[in-house]
């Protein structure tokens, strides 16, 4: 099977790699460099779980192949905080109980922060469909979109 | 189907010219598979519909995500520029509402961040969202083979589920639209199960633009996910170019919209609801349309 040689930054770390043809970027993530905070979900770009940064912009890296990443700067949940010191957006979901099993929490997360780059004050029907590719089976959402308006409006 | 993660075993490759993919896509036959966005190679891959050996990535061809307007020659669209490039561009929102409004429907942001044009049209669902556009605002697709490049225009590209006019060995490299009717105006009405993220249950494409017509007014209307491909509904279009535009002649064109329609039963919605959601949202479409002429 051919091995890619390849070059990745993950959260401000380069990396030099090699990986086979059908590995994703999610098992990269995961497996080569053990950040297990992005998730498997459904492999299928339904769920989000598995929702980083490709170069500035949110992708279900379940469906981006490792050696795609060559070149690319990737930002994972873990690449968030500034060492101890949470974002705004990650203190917002603690103090608004928007995390209940955690699981799409890191897809959230990375979904929602792109959202306010580009949208600093984005409406509640903004925020709802931002989020529409990162599902949650336990919160019911309504705390997770306060905690996205909370934060934009805090920043 | 698989209970590990991962994809099944093929060789990647990065394509550098066009005639490097088609000289891969000669070699390799039937286990060679183009790869652009990859959302839905790679989840048929993973469910076993499809096993290719060799994956040819051609997204960094020369002008593939080129996104370019011409006051004259109208708007050209590279097969692998995504949904978000295609809806963010502002020539395509100033001069293609329409197409805007359909690559903003599809799926969520993040999966827009790869999902493409090419790749939304030569996979040749029914329920392509931006299909309807493309039919509707009469764009060609651009296709490069062995002998060279063609163009099929969009009313003779989609040929049954699944099913396009591109041939075996070919590369689709660009969509072509004519520059826009003056003063325009369009639409793309996508019913799915929830307010955003599903696949179309029906979606329903209206376009307009005064023209010599007995009525004074052009419409075009496409229908996406209600029949074997993505189509326009001639017979409406007949009956909106023959009556004065108001409520009485949409409705009849909203039936009209509905004979054109032969949907199935799925997971998604019963044939009765789509073909009831084809009346509401055509008639909802045209009046919708009908008030931005005004």
């Amino acid at each position: 099977m051919v091995m890619h040689s390849i070059v990745v930054t993950v959260n401000g770390e380069t990396e030099y790699l090699a990986v086979p043809s059908n590995m994703t970027l999610l098992q990269l993530l995961r497996e080569k460099l053990a950040l297990t905070g992005t998730k498997n979900g459904c492999e299928a770009g339904e769920c989000g779980a598995c929702t980083v940064l490709m170069n500035g912009e949110p992708v279900n890296s379940c469906l981006v192949l490792a050696v795609e990443a060559d070149g690319a700067e990737i930002v994972t949940v873990e690449g968030l905080a500034e060492g101890d010191q949470l974002t705004p957006l990650q203190q917002a979901f603690v103090d608004h109980n928007a995390v209940q099993c955690g699981f799409c929490t890191p897809g959230m997360l990375i979904s929602a922060h792109a959202l306010l780059k580009r949208n600093p004050q984005p409406t509640e029907e903004e925020v709802k469909e931002a989020l529409v590719g990162n599902l949650c089976r336990c919160t019911g959402y309504n705390r997770i979109v306060q905690a996205v308006q909370k934060a934009a409006y805090s920043t | 189907m698989l209970a590990r993660p991962g994809l099944p075993s093929f060789d990647y490759v990065r394509a550098g010219t066009p005639d490097e993919v088609i000289g891969l896509l000669e070699e390799h036959g039937e286990v060679a598979r183009l790869l652009m966005g990859g959302t839905d190679l790679f989840v048929r891959m993973r469910d076993g519909f499809i096993r290719p050996k060799i994956v040819v990535d051609v997204k960094h061809l020369s002008g593939m995500r080129d996104i370019i307007y011409d006051e004259q020659a109208g708007l050209t669209i590279g097969a692998a520029a995504t949904m978000n490039e295609v809806a963010r561009h502002p020539d395509g929102q100033a001069h293609y509402p329409l197409l805007t409004e359909a690559a903003n429907s599809v799926a969520s942001y993040q999966l827009r961040n790869r999902a493409t044009l090419g790749g939304n049209l030569c996979n040749g669902s029914p329920a392509a969202d931006t299909a309807p556009a493309a039919l509707l605002l009469e764009g060609r697709i651009v296709l490069y083979g062995p002998s060279g490049e063609r163009e099929v225009p969009a009313n003779e590209f989609f040929l049954g589920p699944g099913e396009t006019a591109m041939q075996a060995g070919e590369l689709m490299t660009a969509v072509r639209f004519p520059v826009p009717p003056a003063h325009s105006a369009g639409r793309y009405l996508k019913l799915g199960r929830n307010k955003a993220g599903d696949l179309a249950i029906a979606g329903v494409a209206v376009f307009c633009f005064p023209d010599g017509t007995d009525s004074g007014y052009h419409f075009r209307i496409g229908l996406a996910s209600v029949a074997p491909v993505p189509l326009r509904a001639l017979e409406a279009e007949e009956v909106l170019a023959a009556s004065p535009p108001g409520e009485e002649t949409f409705v009849l064109a909203a039936e009209k919209a509905v004979e054109a329609s032969s949907p199935i039963d799925d997971v998604r919605a019963s044939a009765a609801y789509r073909r009831a959601m084809v009346r509401n949202l055509t008639l909802r479409g045209l009046r919708e349309v009908w008030a931005q002429m005004s």
